[in-house]
């Protein structure tokens, strides 16, 4: 049907897109524009790297070597397996959901793998596809009880939380750990590095060249369809930025050892689902049930589905997690996936920048949070403080990013945009 | 009533005998009701009449217990809102049911988003939306920005901007200027003619009869889930729907041959 028979007016005045008008004055309007959503309670990733920042600050003022090339590699190493899993929480998160089986579930996967490699000695790929299966299954069940019986996923998971843990156990026998044999299958998964210099820098062209070409492409686009475009000078801003940023992390990754293939791995999980929540239909869904699921009902979107699948998603990239902290630890045992994996991966996610309340947040909220969480962790184990302290110190984070994302949306009610 | 014929001037939609029970509360008893193509028809009645009821078995939010539903001549079952959908029936509720976290363009086509590729077409979609706003004379002042931060009216006219995406050939508007100032509802009321005049079936609901008699060809009383009397608008007085409604008189429809004066 065509619903354009009137012939459009003028544009009204307070029909212009209101964001051109400060993107127009290049610096100063993004200034501008980042005022206004600060009032607005829209902070966006801002907390985050003023916290990163700080953090940095002060680890390096009482311990330089925190800031040196070595350091830095191992801090990327360190949150790439928990960094991972937070991408499937951040998944759940967006639909006002929580998993909590999430640390049991990697934990499982690995020791799921490390049965199937080492003990039976099966090749690595099917070894890795059946574990990772393993977790897509664990997560179809718990998102069809969650979806089917009405349970809270709070409830669900916990059990999960609790059941996984003793399959973990079942599935190791009298075993308490295996060892996966350094420099061969699943080790070198998360303790490769690519030494040669181009490596790191053709990956990160590569990213500026694509994130360019969808910007051009877009502009492009927009133009022919008669839309209000961004300035050029935008563009190239955004660009650049974008490469000094990699360009940076590059130089030093090669002034160590050279670009880590968990890292690849985590950076390239984060870009994948950030793109399929913003840009697919799927996404879309995702973030629709999470900010009014009867609306995305009645919108013909099925609710159920798009729950298990998340909650399948979740459980998958959990097992991903797993897999690599046990490539990087050279073994799975009774005790993976345990202690701080749940916490930390659930931190991360909210520390970053996720909402709780569903519907808000971004799979680089994964990335950001861990490398906060990661900073302090590591920061404090160069200063050789206990665990009491560190567990205190973290559980503090927490707390305050979650007070941050209760302000923010109490600011975003007082200006109108919960 | 009679079904339609193939062709004919049949009603687009019609229903026989529809009966809604909710535990212990019969919400609907053995309701009738139709309605044409090109023509509005509104659905009146007290708080607790049945309207939105009756109107959640022709969205598939409440599929009706008992009776038939003919749509376009076919007979139909409505089980979900996807049925609804799939048959060119476009609802707008009262609640708006928009998600507040995601923009104008995202709850314009939420559910039928254009694709281009794997990816969503939002070039396509943002330049379809604001085409269809602008057609509507619709002040918002991006479509870009979340629902969430949209006045009441401009949350309406985005609600029922987003029924016309999906083509549809019948529109209900649940109470759509309940919450609306002078201008707005002008502007809806307006909206609503213009769906007419392009040849879709519209179902209003409504509290303001003085809106209803502006707006709407034929009114359709319900009171207690039982119908109360039917009026051809111009042929009855404000009076004569007020009874109906509050149960002052008996029903009145103007099919009836021996309701008095021929006029």
């Amino acid at each position: 049907m065509a619903v354009t028979t009137e012939p459009a007016a003028a544009l009204p005045e307070d029909a212009i897109d209101p964001r051109l008008l400060v993107r127009q004055h290049g610096l100063a309007g993004y200034w501008e524009l980042f005022k206004r959503r600060v009032r607005g309670g829209e902070l966006g990733a801002l907390p985050v790297i003023v916290g990163l920042l700080v953090i940095w600050t002060v680890f390096y003022l009482q311990e330089p070597r925190f800031l040196s090339a070595q350091n830095l590699t191992n801090l990327l190493l360190q949150i790439a397996a928990i960094g991972t899993i937070s991408v499937g929480i951040v998944l759940v998160l967006l639909l006002g959901e929580i998993d909590l089986s999430v640390g049991s579930v990697s934990g499982l996967c690995a020791c799921v793998l490390a049965v199937l490699n080492v003990k039976q000695g099966w090749p690595v790929l099917p070894a890795i596809v059946v574990a990772i299966l393993v977790g897509t299954a664990i997560g179809l069940f718990q998102g069809f009880v969650f979806s089917q019986f009405g349970v809270p996923s709070f409830v669900v998971t916990l059990a999960g939380l609790i059941g996984w843990q003793g399959l973990q156990l079942a599935v190791l026998g009298n075993t308490g750990t295996i060892n996966f044999p350094f420099g061969q299958g699943v080790a070198n998964l998360a303790n490769t590095f690519f030494a040669q210099d181009w490596v790191g820098y053709a990956v990160a062209l590569v990213a500026v060249a694509a994130y360019s070409l969808s910007l051009l492409n877009d502009q492009r686009r927009r133009l022919a369809a008669g839309l209000i475009t961004h300035p050029m000078s935008d563009l190239v801003l955004r660009s650049a930025g974008l490469l000094v940023l990699l360009l940076a992390v590059v130089v030093l990754l090669n002034s160590d050892r050279g670009t880590p293939l968990p890292l690849l791995i985590f950076v390239g999980f984060v870009i994948l689902f950030d793109w399929i929540t913003r840009r697919t239909r799927y996404g879309r869904y995702i973030f629709a049930v999470g900010g009014n699921t009867e609306a995305a009902r009645r919108a013909g979107i099925n609710v159920n589905l798009i729950r298990i699948s998340v909650f399948a998603l979740c459980s998958t990239m959990a097992a991903c997690g797993g897999i690599l902290a046990a490539s990087r630890g050279l073994a799975a045992s009774q005790s993976s996936g345990g202690s701080d994996t749940l916490l930390f991966a659930i931190a991360a996610a909210v520390i970053g920048g996720t909402s709780l309340f569903g519907g808000r947040g971004s799979t680089y909220a994964a990335l950001l949070g861990m490398l906060v969480i990661g900073s302090i962790a590591n920061g404090m184990d160069l200063l050789g403080l206990e665990s009491d302290i560190k567990f205190m110190i973290t559980g503090g984070v927490l707390l305050a990013a979650v007070v941050v994302d209760a302000l923010a949306r109490r600011g975003r009610t007082a200006h109108g945009r919960a | 009533m009679t079904s339609a014929a193939p062709g004919g001037t049949g009603p687009i939609l019609e229903m026989l005998g529809i009966s809604k029970r909710f535990g212990a509360v019969q919400a609907l008893t053995d309701v009738d009701f139709s309605v044409h193509e090109g023509e509005v028809v509104a659905l009146v009645g007290d708080n607790g009449a049945g309207k939105s009821t009756l109107i959640k078995t022709i969205s598939g939010a409440g599929p009706a217990d008992d009776g038939v539903i003919s749509f376009a001549g076919e007979k139909v079952a409505i089980a979900r809102p996807h049925d609804s959908q799939a048959l060119g029936i476009a609802t707008v509720y009262q609640d708006l049911a928009l998600c507040d976290n995601l923009d104008v363009v995202a709850n314009l086509f939420l559910g039928r988003e254009g694709r281009r590729g794997a990816a969503l077409d939002e070039v396509d979609m943002e330049r379809r939306a604001s085409e269809l706003l602008r057609s509507l004379a619709a002040k918002i002042p991006s479509v870009r920005i979340p629902v969430a931060s949209l006045s009441g009216g401009q949350r309406q006219t985005v609600a029922i901007a987003r029924s016309l995406i999906g083509e549809p050939k019948l529109v209900i508007l649940d109470e759509p200027t309940a919450a609306l100032g002078v201008a707005q509802t002008a502007q809806v009321l307006d909206l609503i003619r213009r769906l007419r005049e392009r040849g879709l079936a519209v179902i209003v609901i409504s509290h303001n009869l003085a809106e209803v008699d502006e707006v709407a060809d034929r009114i359709v009383v319900l009171r207690l889930g039982r119908n109360a009397g039917e009026f051809r608008v111009g042929e009855a007085t404000q009076e004569d729907v007020v009874a109906a409604i509050t149960g002052a008189s008996a029903a009145r429809r103007p099919s009836d041959p021996d309701t008095d004066g021929g006029a």
